[in-house]
C-alpha cells in the first residue's frame, strides 16, 4: 500500500517536496539499486524546513534559532543544504554533542559502578571533546586511548583503562572489543577472548600521594601475566619486556586492512545519523549478523580510510546524500522500508537534547547536581545538558527520558522509547509548566503578538523551525476564543507545540 | 506447541529449546497466576541514609552510655521477650505483626554500594547493574503479569532514591513512577497528574489544541505509523490527568481522624497514600524516608524523628490489618546499613553515629510472614552478627517467595545472558538461605 503524494495533500508540503528523489552519489546509487531490487519506493525528498531542523539536531543536538530558520528558508541558493552541513560540522556544538555520544560509549562517569572520580571524568570528557573539535584522525584517537599510560588527572586518555566495572584483563578486552571492534565477545569462543585479554594483562594501577590520583602503567613483570597473546584474527604474538603489548594490539587494530576497525566506526556513524546500523545493532558485528547491504558498508569503510580516518568527512558523506534527505513519510510498507533506509526514521530526541531544546525555546536553564561525593558538583546554569561531562551528574528529567547510566558502553543503554510517564511529564508536570509560565523568551514575544496569527508566526519558527500552515493558524485562532488573553494563548500554543510528535521526534 | 502454563522448566530443557523459545515461555509463565502467592503488594519503607539499629529495633541497654547514649530504657512490646526503642511505643503495641531481623549483614559502609547490595541482593562490581527489588517485583507482578491499572504498578513516594538506577538492566519500563509533591500539603500535587492552577476545562481545551496542531502525527497514516507508542502513551497520560485514576492521590477523601492518626507530616501521609495505593492493587510502593544519615547530633535527630516513624509505621500496620490488607501486603522496613554502635561523642560529631554494614536490622510484616518473631542476633554491643547471618539476598528471596516469584526464573537480560532472580552458588550473591523462621 502506498500513501498519497504531497501534491494531493497540501499539509504534506510542510514535510516533503513533491518529486521523486534522484541519487546524488555512489552511496545513493547503491541504495537506490537496493530498493529497486526489493521493489521499495523511496520516500520523497524532505522539505527545506525539515532538512534544516534534522541537520541541526542530528549533527549538533541543537535547534536552529528563528533567524536561522528564516534565513535558510528564504535562501534560494541551490547548494544551501550542502553549505549548511559544512557549517554545522564546524560548530562547537558538533564536538559537544558527539562528545556526549563518546562519553556514553567510554562510560565517563565519576561514581558507582565506574568510579572514575569527578576530576578524572572531567578531564577525560574534555579530552574527548577537544579531539572531536580538532577532528583528530580516528586511528590516532583510538591509538591514544588504547596505549595511554600515566595519571588519570594529567593524561586524560589513561582513564580508558579505569572506566570499567572491574579491571580484569578479560573485562578490559571486552571493553576494547565492544568500543573499537563493535564486537560482543559473548559470541566468541572463550580461548579467543583469553588470547586477546593477554594483551591487557600487564596493565597495572597505582595510587600517588595526591588524593584520588591513579597511575595507569605497563608492568612487564606483573606476576602471572601471560608471555604471549593471540590477536582476534588468530595471529600469535610473543610479548617482550621492552614493548607494551597494548602497543602491539593497537597497531594491529588500526591497520586499514583490519576487518573490524573501520567497519565498526563506519557502521556506527551511519547508525547515529540514520537511526539504524547497516549492521544492526551497531555494536553487534559478527558473521551471522550480516549487514543490510555489504556494498554500502564497504563503501563507507573505503571512504573513511582513503580520507585519512577523517570522521567529519564521513559525516558529510552521509548527510549530503539523497538518502539522508528523504522525507519521514514512507511510501512503502513498514518496517521493511524503514529498515532499508527508504524513508527517514523517526526517533525520539535524546534526554539531553530534549532538555536543551526546552531550555532554548523558553530561555531558561537547568542546573545539575551530582549527589555524591561531597562536596557536590554543581554545574553552571549556562552549561548545556549535552555538555554534561559526568554520567553521575543527572536529574529526574534526564533519567525519565532514558539517559544511559554509562555502566556498560552498549549503544542500547540509551533508551529513546516513549512512555506514558514521559508524556505525562511534558503535558502536565510542574517543571514544564513553570518553564513555560516563567519563560523570559516567551514573555518577550508577547508584545509582538497582537493577533492569534502573529502568535503562530512567532512561535512556529522558534519551536518547530518552520512557518505555520494555514490550517494550524486557524486552529490557533479558534483556541484564542477559549483563553483570557494573548499571553495565555502564547503559553498554550508553546505548550501544545512542545507536546507534538514533530517537536519530540527527529524527523 | 503444548506448554502448560506455570509448570517449572528445567534449565536443560531451556537449553534444548533455545534461548528465544525459553524467553517467550518465561513471558507466558509470568502472565499465569503466580503459584503459591500469599502476598500481592509490597510497601517498602526505605530508611534513606541508614537508621541506627541500636536506637530502633535492636536496643543494647547493657552496653553502656558509649553505645546507647540517652536511649537506654527500651520498652517491652506486646510480644513477651521482645524489646524495642523507648521512642517507638506505638510500634511496641504492634510487635505481634512483624518480624525483626537483627542479623542483617553485608559489611559495606558506603551508601551507594550498600544501597545497591540491600536492594538487589548483589554485591557491586559485576558487569551489569541489576534491578532492585521493586523493579523485579514489577516485572513479575506488574503489566507483564496482567496488572491492568492505569496507576503505575511501581510508585515512589515522593522522590526517587538516585543512588543507582533502580531498574538496572531491565530498563525504563520498570522504573518507578515518582510522585514528587508532598502529601502533607493541603493538595498533594502529584507530578504530571495534578497540576497546580490548571482547571479540568483548560486541560481539555489544551488537549484539543494539541490534537489539532499535531500535524506530523496526523500526516503519518494510522496503522503504518512509527508513532503508535507515542499516541498510546498520550492516551494513557490523559487517563491519569483527566480520568478517575488520580483520585487515589486525593487525601481529602480520607476522614480527618484517619489523617491525624497517621501523623500530619510527609512520612505519615505517605504511609496513608501507600495504603490507598495497595488498596487499589498497586504492586510496589517505596516510601523514600530521608534524614537517617545522622553523623552529627544523632540523638537530637532521633528525638525528633522516631516519634514520626513510630506513628506512621504503626498506624499503617494497624490500618492494613483492620482492612484485611495486611495478609496480602508485605511491609518492609530498613535502610542500606545500620550505624556505628559506639557513639562518636567528640567534635565535630557531638554524639554522632557513622555507617555500619557489619550488622543491622530490618523489619518485615504481613503478606503471610510470621509476626512476633526475632530472627538472628547481633553481639552484646551490636557490632557483629552473633548468630544466623541474614544477607540481603536471603530477605529478598523470602519476600519474592511470598509473592509467588520463582527464584530460579530468568530475568530478561539485554544481551540474552542467563540471569536468575536469586541464583544459587553465585559469589556475587551471598546467601545463607530463606528465612524459614517466618515463612
Amino acid at each position: 500500500m502506498t500513501s498519497g503524494t504531497a501534491a494531493d495533500d497540501p499539509v504534506r508540503t510542510i514535510f516533503e517536496l513533491p518529486h521523486e528523489p534522484e541519487p546524488l552519489s555512489t552511496l545513493d546509487e547503491i541504495l537506490f539499486a537496493h530498493w529497486k531490487r526489493l521493489n521499495i519506493a523511496p520516500a520523497y525528498l524532505c522539505s527545506d524546513a525539515v532538512f534544516l531542523r534534522r541537520a541541526y539536531v542530528d549533527l549538533t543536538g541543537t535547534l536552529p534559532e528563528p533567524d536561522q530558520v528564516r534565513n535558510f528558508l528564504q535562501d534560494s541558493h541551490p547548494g544551501k543544504r550542502v553549505a549548511l552541513i559544512d557549517a554545522l560540522l564546524d560548530r562547537d556544538e558538533f564536538a559537544s554533542y558527539w562528545g556526549m555520544k563518546w562519553a556514553d560509549l567510554l562510560r565517563i562517569k565519576a561514581e558507582f559502578p565506574i568510579n572514575l572520580w569527578p576530576q578524572a571524568a572531567r578531564v577525560y570528557h574534555d579530552w574527548v571533546v577537544a579531539s572531536l573539535r580538532a577532528n583528530k584522525p580516528y586511528d590516532q584517537f583510538a591509538r591514544e586511548l588504547l596505549t595511554a599510560s600515566g595519571s588519570n588527572f594529567k593524561n586524560p586518555p589513561a582513564n580508558f583503562y579505569r572506566a570499567v566495572q572491574n579491571r580484569q584483563p578479560e573485562t578490559l578486552a571486552k571493553a576494547v572489543a565492544l568500543t573499537f571492534m563493535g564486537v560482543r565477545v559473548e559470541h566468541w569462543p572463550r580461548e579467543r577472548l583469553q588470547g586477546m585479554a593477554a594483551f591487557f594483562s600487564r596493565v597495572s594501577y597505582k595510587t600517588t600521594r595526591e588524593w584520588k590520583e591513579e597511575i595507569v602503567y605497563d608492568d612487564p613483570h606483573k606476576p602471572g601475566a601471560p608471555q604471549e597473546g593471540v590477536l582476534p584474527d588468530g595471529t600469535r604474538v610473543r610479548f617482550t619486556s621492552d614493548r607494551d603489548p597494548r602497543l602491539v594490539f593497537a597497531d594491529w587494530l588500526i591497520q586499514p586492512r583490519n576487518p573490524w576497525f573501520a567497519r565498526n566506526i563506519a557502521n556506527r556513524i551511519w547508525a547515529w545519523l540514520m537511526g539504524r546500523g547497516i549492521v544492526h545493532e551497531p555494536d553487534d558485528i559478527r558473521e551471522d549478523n550480516p549487514p543490510l547491504n555489504e556494498g554500502l558498508l564497504s563503501l563507507l569503510e573505503r571512504e573513511l580510510i582513503q580520507g585519512g580516518w577523517n570522521l567529519k568527512r564521513l559525516y558529510r558523506l552521509v548527510a549530503t546524500s539523497a538518502t539522508y534527505q528523504l522525507s519521514p513519510i514512507p511510501r512503502a510498507p513498514q518496517p521493511e522500508a524503514l529498515d532499508a533506509f527508504a524513508a527517514y526514521r523517526l526517533r525520539r530526541l535524546e534526554a539531553e537534547v530534549l532538555a536543551d531544546a526546552i531550555c532554548q525555546i523558553t530561555g531558561t536553564t537547568e542546573q545539575y547536581v551530582s549527589p555524591i561525593p561531597e562536596p557536590f558538583t554543581l554545574t553552571p546554569p549556562t552549561m548545556r545538558s549535552i555538555a554534561l561531562f559526568d554520567g553521575s551528574i543527572t536529574s529526574a528529567f534526564l533519567e525519565l527520558f532514558g539517559r544511559p547510566p554509562r555502566d556498560t558502553g552498549y549503544e542500547s543503554e540509551r533508551n529513546n522509547q516513549i512512555s506514558a510517564a514521559q508524556r505525562l511529564y511534558l503535558l502536565n508536570s510542574s517543571h514544564i509548566q513553570r518553564k513555560l509560565q516563567s519563560s523570559p523568551r516567551l514573555r518577550a514575544l508577547v508584545p509582538h503578538c497582537r493577533s492569534p496569527e502573529q502568535v503562530a508566526t512567532q512561535l512556529y519558527p522558534l519551536i518547530l523551525s518552520r512557518f505555520p500552515h494555514r490550517q494550524e493558524m486557524e486552529a490557533i485562532a479558534r483556541h484564542a476564543r477559549r483563553v483570557p488573553n494573548l499571553r495565555e494563548l502564547v503559553i498554550d500554543v508553546a505548550w501544545a507545540l512542545i507536546n507534538t510528535a514533530e517537536f519530540l521526534y527527529r524527523h | 506447541m503444548q506448554v502448560s502454563v506455570g509448570q517449572p522448566i528445567s534449565r536443560r530443557h531451556m537449553l534444548e529449546r533455545g534461548l528465544w523459545f525459553a524467553t517467550a515461555l518465561m513471558a507466558r509463565q509470568r502472565i499465569g497466576k503466580a503459584q503459591g502467592a500469599k502476598a500481592r503488594s509490597v510497601i517498602q519503607i526505605w530508611m534513606w541514609g541508614g537508621p541506627a539499629h541500636l536506637d530502633t529495633f535492636d536496643p543494647k541497654p547493657e552496653a553502656g552510655r558509649d553505645y546507647c547514649g540517652p536511649l537506654d530504657q527500651p520498652i517491652e512490646t506486646n510480644v513477651s521477650g521482645i524489646r524495642i526503642s523507648q521512642l517507638l511505643p506505638m510500634l511496641a503495641r504492634q510487635a505481634d505483626k512483624y518480624a525483626i531481623i537483627r542479623s542483617m549483614t553485608h559489611g559495606i559502609n558506603a551508601h551507594e554500594s550498600a544501597s545497591y547490595a540491600v536492594q538487589t541482593g548483589r554485591l557491586p562490581g559485576g558487569r551489569d547493574v541489576y534491578p532492585c527489588a521493586g523493579a523485579v517485583v514489577t516485572l513479575f507482578r506488574g503489566y507483564d503479569a496482567g496488572y491492568r491499572g492505569l496507576i503505575p504498578p511501581y510508585i515512589v513516594l515522593t522522590e526517587p532514591q538516585g543512588r543507582f538506577s533502580e531498574a538496572g538492566f531491565l530498563g525504563l519500563k520498570y522504573k518507578p513512577f515518582a510522585t514528587g509533591g508532598d502529601p502533607a500539603q493541603s493538595r498533594f500535587v502529584v507530578e504530571g497528574i495534578v497540576a497546580e492552577g490548571i482547571s479540568d476545562e483548560r486541560q481539555q481545551a489544551r488537549r484539543e489544541l494539541l490534537d489539532e496542531l499535531n500535524t506530523l502525527a496526523r500526516t503519518l497514516r494510522p496503522g503504518e505509523t512509527q508513532l503508535a507508542a507515542y499516541m498510546t502513551a498520550g492516551e494513557e497520560a490523559y487517563e491519569l490527568i483527566l480520568g478517575d485514576a488520580r483520585k487515589v492521590f486525593d487525601l481529602s477523601q480520607e476522614p480527618e481522624d484517619v489523617r491525624e492518626r497517621y501523623g500530619r507530616n510527609t512520612f505519615g501521609q505517605s504511609c496513608l497514600v501507600a495504603r490507598r495505593l495497595v488498596e487499589r492493587g498497586v504492586v510496589y510502593v517505596t516510601i523514600n524516608y530521608r534524614g537517617w544519615d545522622t553523623h552529627r547530633q544523632h540523638f537530637q535527630a532521633m528525638q525528633r524523628m522516631l516519634p514520626q516513624l513510630d506513628r506512621g509505621f504503626a498506624t499503617l500496620l494497624e490500618d492494613l490489618a483492620a482492612r484485611g490488607l495486611l495478609d496480602t501486603t508485605i511491609v518492609w522496613w530498613g535502610g542500606e546499613f545500620g550505624r556505628t554502635p559506639r557513639i562518636q561523642w567528640e567534635p565535630p560529631w557531638n554524639g554522632g553515629r557513622g555507617h555500619w554494614g557489619h550488622v543491622f536490622c530490618h523489619v518485615v510484616a504481613g503478606g503471610g510472614l510470621k509476626g512476633g518473631v526475632v530472627v538472628g542476633a547481633s553481639d552484646p554491643r551490636g557490632e557483629e552478627v552473633k548468630e544466623r547471618p541474614v544477607y540481603p539476598a536471603d530477605l529478598l528471596a523470602t519476600i519474592y517467595t511470598q509473592l509467588g516469584i520463582d527464584l530460579n526464573a530468568r530475568l530478561p537480560h539485554p544481551r540474552g545472558e542467563d540471569v536468575r532472580v536469586i541464583p544459587d552458588n553465585d559469589k556475587q550473591v551471598p546467601r545463607a538461605g530463606l528465612l524459614q523462621e517466618i515463612l
